[in-house]
């Protein structure tokens, strides 16, 4: 009898097709291979299809002459270079308008998003006007709003708008003096790079300096000091290598200087505009998540309200803040997809636009610019971890 | 956003269809009963839906030919308007069964693309549009002129070889649909509009004030537009090109919609081959004898089509030029029908 009960307590091995650790390695096998069958058979087929309609295909493309002019190319290009080139031009274009609109997004968005919890009646209705509106119509709609609101307003080359006879505005887009670095200009950005070396060491060593003695230095104002005082120098020293290309009317436009085209400053009054409406939001369920007993403890610490909102409450936001704020980045990098209705020169317009149709090959360039995407979405999303990361509370 | 999805769809089309799926694109529609043909978004006197939301123009009498020779009724066509970047794909991936949308026949468009063309229906030209007050009088003096093209298009390369060619420096404002470019165009964004000169005609009309502008007399590149089928299909691209010069061999003949009927007892050989008195040339091409006869009385002739949509009595204004018959000074040389 206690023979069988013991036997019953610890049953016999189950059959291999019963284990459950067996048959979880067995159905991951299988969905693995049915996986990896289905990709294998999809690009199979596609590349037997491609060759049957005799559709040329490969990335030989890459190196052919491109032929095509780019309105806008922070590199060197001109139309004898080749595709590769073009595709380079195009993910830096993308890149400019990603970078500065998260930069204009992210100032924009803090400003509403504060402005939205003010006790100032007036001002918080502003805000709630501005982002329910702004979050409420589809972007497209809106950047062909400020597109051709903008090219209905402005004047044309002729009857420029004119600032101190050194910027000029019109439909073809805004001129201003270019600087032209001459020789000993190194030595200014020499000066630069020790000036930003300086303030981090200063920096630090205020912060040493307060956790020690409890005494405030004036960092800010010094960092400037250095910031501006170092380069003068060197620029004293050097005699002003710099010289301005200063832009002129010549035949149809102006040429020469520093040129914005009006799709470029369209599409970022858009986005900007569009994103910031939800930064407003994640910004305000930030504030509003830390709890008010934290800023009546600051103030009964004896801080004002600025250094409160500064050192107390932004602090503890920005950890509710980060996560949605990171979506909204990739949002906005994203949507800049959109620059292609408006002739603005970003990859889907100049790669997926021009190149795919004067060489044809839909499969490699779609992918590339899959690919471009995949890989900015996923470089801003690891910095935004690794600054989550930073600003996480850490347990002590 | 539509663009890029028609493309990716175009994509995930070629990657999904079996190797064996289509019998042929002539059984096809045969079997669903229409003909689904690739058109413009909108070029007047091309392809253009009037008041009543009909599609007419010239590559729209194309499509209807098509289906009044094959499904015996050339109201019997179903169009997608197809943006210029879109419309290849939508042809590859067996998402229309003809392109009848002012395509300009390439190398690399006939070759690397995998598609055929199946003739020429309008011989055209690139040009310039202008404003009048811009003292514009050739295309010469462009140097430095912003200029709003449609993305996806042969002018785009066109502009870009004629302004390296004359060393002249220019900005491109390239959009992805017609109607923007029109629009920056009419807004001053650009000095200069280029596409092909019928187009430049077609679209001068919607702009706020026509009598502004002026097409400047230069014509830099040669265009022959066509209708395009897939690689491949030889019997359905000889069904397309043959509609085509069945249109144009019943002009040089004096075969028109109006006399098509009366003509049936014509003693010429030619005529009577042509409308299927004598011969069965419609079996050699998968179709019944009458074909042809259905086409001119349905459609009418080429030169009937090209004054109904484009020629010197509508809005366009296009004089027949090259477009006239080899013997009457043009280039339209339709093969025998025999």
């Amino acid at each position: 009898m206690a023979a069988e009960t013991k036997h019953a307590a610890m049953p016999a091995k189950p059959p291999i097709w019963n284990d459950p650790r067996y048959r979880a390695i067995f159905f991951q096998i299988l969905v693995l291979g049915a996986v990896i069958g289905g990709s294998v058979y999809l690009v199979n087929n596609t590349i037997t299809n491609l060759e049957k309609r005799g559709i040329a295909s490969g990335f030989g493309f890459l190196e052919r002459t491109a032929g095509f002019s780019i309105s806008l190319s922070l590199i060197e290009y001109s139309e004898e270079m080749s595709y590769g080139r073009a595709f380079l031009v195009s993910v830096i274009n993308t890149i400019m308008i990603s970078v500065i609109g998260v930069f204009f997004a992210t100032i924009l968005g803090f400003i509403v998003g504060i402005a939205r919890l003010s006790s100032n009646w007036l001002i918080s209705k502003i805000a709630a006007v501005y982002i329910e509106i702004l979050r409420n119509i589809p972007l497209l709609l809106q950047i062909f709003f400020w597109y051709f609101a903008m090219l209905g307003a402005l004047p044309g080359p002729k009857q420029s708008v004119v600032v101190f006879d050194l910027f000029f505005l019109n439909k073809r887009g805004m001129y201003s003096p270019k600087p032209i670095f001459e020789d000993g200009f190194s030595l200014i950005v020499i000066a630069f790079i020790l000036a930003v070396v300086a303030v981090i060491f200063v920096a630090r060593w205020a912060r040493k300096r307060q956790d020690e003695t409890g005494e405030q230095f004036h960092t800010v104002y010094v960092s400037l000091g250095i910031l501006a005082g170092l380069p003068l120098v060197a620029a004293i020293i050097t005699g002003f290598p710099l010289s301005w290309d200063y832009p002129a009317l010549k035949g149809f436009n102006f040429k020469g200087g520093l040129e914005m085209i009006p799709e470029f400053v369209g599409l970022l009054i858009a986005l900007v505009m569009y994103t910031a409406s939800y930064i407003a939001e994640i910004v305000r369920a930030g504030i509003m998540a830390v709890s008010h007993g934290q800023t009546e403890a600051a103030y009964s610490v004896g801080l004002k309200p600025g250094p409160t909102l500064r050192l107390v409450i932004i602090p503890q936001a920005l950890r509710v803040i980060i996560p949605p704020l990171t979506s909204q980045y990739l949002n906005l990098t994203k949507n800049s997809s959109l620059a292609a209705a408006i002739a603005y020169p970003d990859l889907v317009l100049v790669f997926a636009g021009t190149a795919l149709m004067q060489t044809g090959q839909a499969v490699e360039i779609i992918g590339m610019t899959m690919a471009v995407y995949l890989t900015l979405s996923l470089l801003i999303s690891g910095f935004m971890n690794w600054y989550n990361q930073k600003m996480a509370l850490v347990e002590r | 956003m539509k663009t890029t999805i028609r493309v990716l769809t175009g994509i995930a089309a070629a990657a999904l269809i079996s190797t064996s799926a289509s019998a042929g694109t002539l059984a096809d529609v045969k079997a669903k009963g229409f003909v689904q043909c690739g058109v413009s978004q909108g070029l007047p006197g091309f392809s253009n839906p009037d008041e009543s939301g009909n599609w007419t123009g010239l590559d729209v009498d194309m499509c209807r030919a098509i289906a009044a020779a094959v499904l015996r009724d050339a109201s019997k066509v179903k169009y997608s308007p197809l943006s210029a970047k879109e419309r290849f794909t939508a042809l590859q991936s067996g998402e229309v069964d003809v392109l009848s949308r002012n395509t300009t026949w390439t190398l690399v468009r006939d070759t690397a693309l995998g598609l055929n063309f199946a003739g020429v229906n309008y011989y055209d030209g690139q040009g310039f549009m202008v404003r009048k007050d811009s003292g514009i009088k050739n295309a010469k003096e462009l140097g430095g002129a912003s200029v709003c093209v449609n993305i996806g298009t042969t002018t785009e390369l066109n502009m870009a070889d004629f302004f390296r060619a004359n060393s002249l420096e220019y900005k491109p404002v390239v959009f992805e649909k017609a109607d923007e470019v029109v629009a920056a165009y009419d807004s001053g964004r650009c000095d200069v509009y280029t596409t092909d000169q019928s187009g430049l005609a077609a679209q001068r009309i919607k702009l706020k004030n026509p009598n502004d502008h002026m097409i400047l007399p230069d014509v830099i590149s040669k265009e022959p537009l066509g209708p395009v089928v897939r690689h491949g299909d030889d019997q359905w691209f000889d069904v397309v090109k043959w509609t085509l010069y069945a249109m144009l061999e019943a002009e040089e003949y004096g075969v028109n919609s109006q006399n098509v009927a009366s003509l049936k007892g014509s003693k010429s050989p030619v005529i009577k081959r042509l409308l299927g008195v004598e011969g069965d040339l419609g079996k050699n091409l998968g179709l019944d004898s009458e074909w042809a006869f259905r086409i001119i009385q349905q459609v009418g002739n080429y030169g009937e089509s090209f004054e109904r949509n484009v020629g010197p009595n509508t809005t366009l204004q296009l004089p027949r030029g090259v477009n006239n018959l080899w013997n009457k000074g043009g280039l339209m040389y339709p093969m025998p029908v025999r």
